[in-house]
């Protein structure tokens, strides 16, 4: 039973606008760490449980018939060792595929620590892998983390990515390799615990997509927990702040950028949490503008403000049939507004616009009013 | 006016056989409607019927057509549309196929007003059916033949046809019905049939696993990130009332602030009293950075742990020599690159294979040279999916010099062979033109012999096939002339 096809899908959304897309479980809540931003170190107060593997494999597979889910995302606590740990997880997903016949989407969390060969045997079974970085600061790890390594979460991720690329078909090979994690690996950075600046972040995640062969860094704000740790007090989740780094890293994947190239226009490290950081670049760099969106390479059209990679994508096709208009962009893009400085089309050139000292008032979003609390 | 009846909603087939025959008669598309079928006045294709032989002149407009074909974009683009409840849908889609005429590349025109009226709705049709996959909520229930999942569900646009397939991919193995106001479908494991319309009240009311779903839905919420318009957005209230989990979102959303702030305001709690024995387990020893290694394992650890220059930082691992501990020949390259980086061994990479096949000619076992690297680790630039190699600075190789200077000290080789201008600034601790040096027997001060040559590296880049053969040759020479060192 089962299928995947292309991009997953989302079966809810939960009012913090999350998608639901699969089963995420801990296979226990008991962990030996003592990582100081979970909600399950060791020192927490938590109440602690933990699933059999046959009760992760019977409630995946009545949630997947319903079709609630498109399948399952396992992690654990470490108990006992990295390795017994690891052995449980393989183990469920290892009986959902052979004994199931489960075809759905899984994705387990690497122990770090865990001895290669259990790695090797969870990349025949799910589809993805990731092993959490956790925390952009190596310096920061000793202290929030102290069990963890980053090291070797680098090197757990190095296998992945060996062998993934082991288990990619060549021209020459007659029989396939066996699939090892065809949705290759990911990862995911606490943003707001360790005072790191956006630009290490950034520098970090660059690094991480060029070494391991990521298809995702996710940035997740430092949200309050039950029970937390003196160390480090819950606080207001920096929300708008996970939102500019995912746009930054949007830019880095598909849009040609730099992670330095991105830190020209940050303050003290920090990206502008006012405007997004295609903008801020290009109010940085404005002699590189206005483009001709008629005439304009690619690469420069993906760099101006309120174009995505589908509108340069479509001007580039069009502009082989018709020449365009500043009305046919507004067709193309979302918003003329903040692409309307940037560019010059048949019938439009921004003249001083694109030089006038308060157009980054101009297209700043009017803040929105505070509610004032009525007690 | 010329109405045209179509047999049902999503009739296709029908609408593209009217739509021909009217742009062949030259009908302009303000005289042209479709009308779904069912009404009392049934007159076949056209209401009005004036049978015309293609190619006949039924109104002055434009040319005479004997036939005419469109690009399978469009056909494409118009079955999309079609699927959708606008009443217009035909009309927009005729008018499509009259412009066409006249602007045969008008489908490339993505920003034309018609072209980006057809988009919007494929696009709105193809989010349904996207929807349509997540938010159907099967409920099971036992019948003669088994268990049977049964869903009612309520499509934005009419997208049960287009959208039944993937459900019999998913769920093969299952029998199963899903229910619409626009009609029905059921797979019996063997085939996919197609009912009529159904009600609401003809789906079970109940699963009891509905309960551990809401249970998780709940619980997978974070009441400190409150965004309930993305969620909107994304999960549009029509859907709710047949979501069993979202009857529980405004009590989440009530709830949230409260949860939220509560969490904030709550002191930190005593430890858990266990942690301090558990934790203890895991007290490393980190040993002093200065101390010089006894042997090849202590060397590496201290490799590992090394923080004389920054490298590190971006690296996976510090990578050691490799190789025997009574090598009588030591090769000395510049830094681990990608792949070293990642298995964590020297030269196991593209130069590596080069330097492998170099050795295999000029005699020389691999498995007896300790082969190592000036510096230990990568340096790189990111640049999307890859790392690109840069040459490490007299800074970084003098940092490195500790490790590589240990190296020396424990394997105590009869000859070190440097491989290009890091290598050689790395043991002799001067700056070296490598092409002038290279090939000549070197005193070094340990009493060991030296000789510089190329890095495998610069015979990879080289272009020109003819030159690299001939420093390929030159390579092998040297390699054979620091064979008589030994």
């Amino acid at each position: 039973m089962g299928s995947t096809e292309g991009m997953g899908i989302c079966h809810a959304y939960t009012p913090d606008g999350r998608c639901v897309s699969l089963l995420k479980i801990l296979l226990t809540n008991f962990c030996i760490y003592d990582c100081v931003y979970c909600i399950n170190r060791v020192s927490s107060n938590v109440q602690r449980a933990r699933f059999t593997v046959d009760e992760v494999v019977d409630l995946t597979l009545n949630f997947y018939k319903r079709n609630y889910i498109e399948g399952l995302f396992l992690s654990s606590g470490i108990i006992r060792s990295g390795d017994y740990t690891m052995e449980q997880l393989v183990l469920i997903a290892k009986k959902l595929r052979e004994e199931h016949d489960f075809r759905g989407y899984i994705h387990l969390k690497l122990i770090p620590e865990a001895d290669p060969r259990l790695v090797e045997e969870a990349g025949l079974y799910a589809d993805r892998l990731s092993a959490n970085i956790e925390l952009p600061r190596d310096e920061a790890m000793v202290r929030l983390a102290p069990q963890k390594d980053t090291a070797v979460i680098k090197k757990a991720m190095s296998q992945v990515r060996l062998k993934v690329e082991a288990a990619r078909p060549g021209k020459k090979d007659r029989a396939r390799p066996p699939k090892f994690a065809p949705a290759g690996q990911s990862t995911q950075l606490i943003v707001g615990a360790d005072g790191a600046p956006d630009t290490e972040i950034l520098d970090r995640s660059a690094s991480l997509y060029g070494g391991y062969g990521l298809r995702r860094v996710y940035y997740s704000a430092f949200s309050p927990i039950p029970d937390s740790s003196a160390v480090l007090p819950s606080s207001k989740p920096p929300l708008m702040r996970e939102h500019r780094l995912y746009q930054a890293d949007w830019l880095m994947r598909f849009y040609g950028f730099s992670a330095p190239e991105i830190g020209e226009a940050a303050t003290g490290g920090m990206l502008d949490l006012a405007i997004d950081p295609k903008l801020a670049w290009a109010l940085n760099r404005r002699e590189r503008f206005p483009v001709d969106v008629n005439t304009a390479d690619r690469e420069d059209l993906l760099r101006v403000p309120g174009l995505g990679v589908k509108s340069v994508n479509r001007i580039v096709s069009i502009r082989r049939w018709r020449t365009l208009r500043l009305e046919d962009i507004g067709r193309l893009c979302r918003g003329i507004d903040k692409v309307r400085p940037f560019i010059t089309a048949l019938d439009w050139t921004p003249g001083g616009l694109t030089d006038a000292a308060d157009l980054r008032v101009r297209l700043s979003p009017e803040p929105k009013p505070v509610q004032l609390s009525l007690f | 006016m010329r109405v045209a009846t179509l047999a049902h909603e999503i009739d296709f087939d029908g609408w593209r056989v009217a739509a021909r025959a009217l742009r062949l008669e030259g009908v302009e598309p303000a005289q042209a409607s479709f009308r779904v079928g069912g009404s009392a006045e049934q007159g076949g294709l056209f209401d009005q019927a004036e049978t015309l032989a293609p190619g006949t002149r039924a109104s002055p407009a434009g040319p005479i057509e004997q036939n005419f074909t469109v690009s399978k974009t469009f056909v494409d683009l118009a079955q999309q549309v079609i699927l959708h409840r606008s009443a217009d849908r035909f009309d927009l889609m005729y008018r499509l196929l009259w412009r066409l005429r006249d602007e045969p590349d008008l489908m490339k025109v993505t920003s034309d007003i018609d072209v980006v009226d057809a988009l919007d709705r494929a696009k709105n049709v193809s989010r349904a059916s996207h929807k349509m996959k997540a938010f159907v909520r099967f409920r099971e229930i036992e019948d003669a033949d088994g268990p049977n999942a049964i869903a009612w569900f309520e499509p934005a646009h009419r997208v049960l046809e287009k959208t039944a397939p993937f459900f019999v991919r998913r769920f093969q193995n299952m029998r199963w019905s899903i229910l619409t106001p626009d009609g029905s479908c059921s797979w019996d494991l063997k085939t996919l049939t197609f009912g009529p319309p159904a009600t609401a009240d003809q789906a079970p009311q109940e699963d009891e696993v509905e309960e551990f779903w809401k249970t998780y839905y709940a619980s997978t919420f974070n009441p400190a990130r409150l965004k309930t318009k993305t969620m909107q957005g994304e999960m549009p209230k029509r859907y709710w009332k047949n979501l069993p989990e979202a009857a529980l979102i405004p009590e989440m959303i009530a709830a949230a602030k409260g949860r939220s702030e509560t969490m904030v305001a709550t002191p930190a709690s005593a430890p858990n009293p266990r942690t301090e024995r558990i934790v203890a387990q895991f007290d490393r020893e980190t040993g002093p950075q200065d101390r010089l290694p006894v042997d090849l394992n202590e060397l590496a650890a201290g490799v590992q742990g090394c923080r004389r220059c920054p490298l590190w930082r971006d690296a996976t691992q510090g990578v050691c020599g490799q190789g025997p501990r009574n090598a009588r020949l030591m090769i000395v390259g510049e830094q681990p690159g990608d792949q070293e980086d990642l298995a964590g061994k020297p030269f196991v990479g593209p130069a590596g294979r080069v330097l492998d096949d170099a050795l295999i000619e000029a005699g020389i076992e691999r498995s007896d040279v300790y082969v190592t690297n000036a510096v230990k680790h990568f340096k790189h630039e990111p640049q999307g999916k890859r790392r690109l190699h840069k040459t490490p600075n007299a800074g970084e190789v003098t940092a490195c010099r500790w490790w590589l200077t240990s190296e020396r000290d424990l394997i105590r080789p009869r000859a070190v062979l440097m491989l290009g201008a890091t290598a050689s600034l790395a043991v002799l601790d001067r700056k070296v033109a490598v092409t002038r040096e290279r090939g000549q027997a070197l005193a070094l001060d340990d009493g060991s012999a030296g000789l510089i040559t190329v890095h495998p590296s610069y015979l990879l880049r080289l272009p020109d096939p003819v030159l690299r053969a001939q420093q390929r040759e030159a390579f092998v020479a040297d390699l054979r002339r620091v064979r008589t060192l030994l």
